[in-house]
This record gives structure tokens, C-alpha cells and sequence, in this order.
């Protein structure tokens, strides 16, 4: 069985690791009730998308 | 060699991908709007709408090329009976699919695929046939939904905005455009209300 010959080092599995990067996700805010909502997604605080009702409220 | 469908596989086999799609869409003709992954929602879109238009056509024989599909029978007979009747005038486009975002506990994106409620809005109709009307029209509606304060300008903004998507032959892109230059003109508003 093919098995690593050597011990990696810190280094090089923090340098591999410092790679792993978060992407922040793109908001405007809601036509409707101002608060901040990832485009192209309906608005998780007042369930509205392009002004029209998606998800129902209460 | 065949063209393999658009979109993704689902459930385990053809025959269970068959039963997920159609009872998908006996779903959604029940219930008008189902709540689905957004795979699943894209995959049921075109397979309902195909249905609709034999609902449409509303012969025996399209009557039973849709009971091969939907089993039941009262779905059936309400797709012919009021769905078919409301979508008479809709060359298509019969179904809405709204990303929701991902779903608690495998984080699969969500949506909701809804039967289009609204009749053939002044919007759609006015970018085909009278392009100027259903501008103006769009125009007044904004100004009303907008505070008196400033609207002369914002709808002096949603013409130029209008100007610019006329260009465009297709009635949907004008009003995601529309919908965009909205949004930007709401977003201003919320900076001059912090403003003041």
C-alpha cells in the first residue's frame, strides 16, 4: 500500500490550510422592508420577493 | 443520439424520477404553490407546463395523455376545468419559480414553484403590443407607490430607465430590468430618508 514518505510540515499545512477562504454573500437591501437580503432570494424577514408574497407571513 | 434532459437526475431510477415528477405536479395543480428544492422545482417547471398546454387543448385525447401522467382524478379534472380556462390567454410561462434559499439541516437551496395567479399583467401586454402606454402606465404606478416628495424625478429616472430597456425584445428581461431600476431607486430613497 503506497503510504507518505514524508512528515508534512506546519508550515506547509498552514500554507495549504490559509487557502480555505469564506466568500461574504452579496446583499441589498429589501425593496420592500429595507433590511438587508441576499439578491436574487426572496427576503427572509418579510418573505417577499420583487414586491410579491412568497413565503406567507404569521 | 438523444439530447439527455436538461437539469438534474433525481431519485434513484427512471421509473422513480417518472413518479417524483408526477407527483410533483399533481402537487402543484392541487395546491396551486409547492415548496420544493430548487433541482426538483427546476425539473417539474417545463414537465407542468407541457401538461397545462394539453389542458389547454382540452380534448378527450389530451385528457387522457394527462391522466397517464396525474392519477388523480379530481386534479385532472380541475386542471381542465380552471386552470386550462385561466391561462386561455398566456402564450406559456404558466408557472413562477422563486429561489427561497437554503433549507435547515442539508442546506439544499429551496424554492417555491407556484401556478402565475395574476392575469396577463398591462406590463407584458403593453411591452408586445403598445409599448408606449404600458410604460406610462408603469410609470403612474411607481409614482403612486412612491412618496409625493421627489416622484416627478423618480419617474423622469424610470423613463430613462424604461429608454433603456426598450431595446430589449424580450417582455420578462424589461421587467427584471424594470424591477432593478426600481430597487435602485428604493435604495436611494432609504439613503436621503438617513439623510435627513
Amino acid at each position: 500500500m503506497a503510504v507518505p514518505k514524508r512528515k508534512k510540515s506546519r508550515s506547509n499545512t498552514r500554507h495549504r490550510r490559509s487557502q480555505w477562504k469564506a466568500t461574504a454573500p452579496n446583499l441589498v437591501a429589501c425593496p420592500t422592508c429595507r433590511e438587508p437580503k441576499i439578491s436574487h432570494l426572496a427576503c427572509e424577514n418579510c418573505g417577499t420577493y420583487n414586491r410579491r408574497q412568497v413565503i406567507p407571513q404569521g | 443520439m438523444p439530447k439527455p434532459t436538461k437539469g438534474a437526475r433525481l431519485g434513484g431510477s427512471p421509473a422513480h424520477e417518472r413518479l417524483i415528477l408526477a407527483n410533483l405536479a399533481t402537487s402543484l395543480f392541487e395546491h396551486g404553490r409547492i415548496t420544493t428544492t430548487e433541482a426538483k422545482a427546476r425539473r417539474v417547471r417545463p414537465f407542468a407546463e407541457k401538461l397545462i398546454t394539453k389542458a389547454k387543448k382540452g380534448d378527450l385525447h389530451n385528457r387522457r395523455l394527462v391522466a397517464e401522467v396525474i392519477r388523480d382524478k379530481s386534479v385532472v379534472h380541475s386542471l381542465f376545468t380552471e386552470i386550462a380556462p385561466a391561462f386561455a390567454e398566456r402564450p406559456g410561462g404558466y408557472t413562477r419559480i422563486t429561489k427561497i434559499g437554503p433549507r435547515r439541516g442539508d442546506n439544499a437551496p429551496m424554492a417555491v414553484i407556484e401556478l402565475v395567479a395574476e392575469p396577463l399583467s398591462t406590463a407584458t401586454v403593453g411591452a408586445t403590443e403598445t409599448k408606449g402606454e404600458g410604460a406610462e402606465k408603469l410609470d403612474l404606478t411607481k409614482a403612486d407607490a412612491e412618496a409625493a416628495e421627489g416622484a416627478e424625478e423618480q419617474a423622469t429616472e424610470a423613463k430613462a430607465a424604461d429608454a433603456e430597456a426598450k431595446g430589449d425584445e424580450d417582455a420578462e428581461a424589461k421587467g427584471d430590468e424594470d424591477a432593478e431600476a426600481k430597487g435602485d431607486e428604493d435604495a436611494k430613497d432609504a439613503k436621503d430618508e438617513d439623510a435627513k
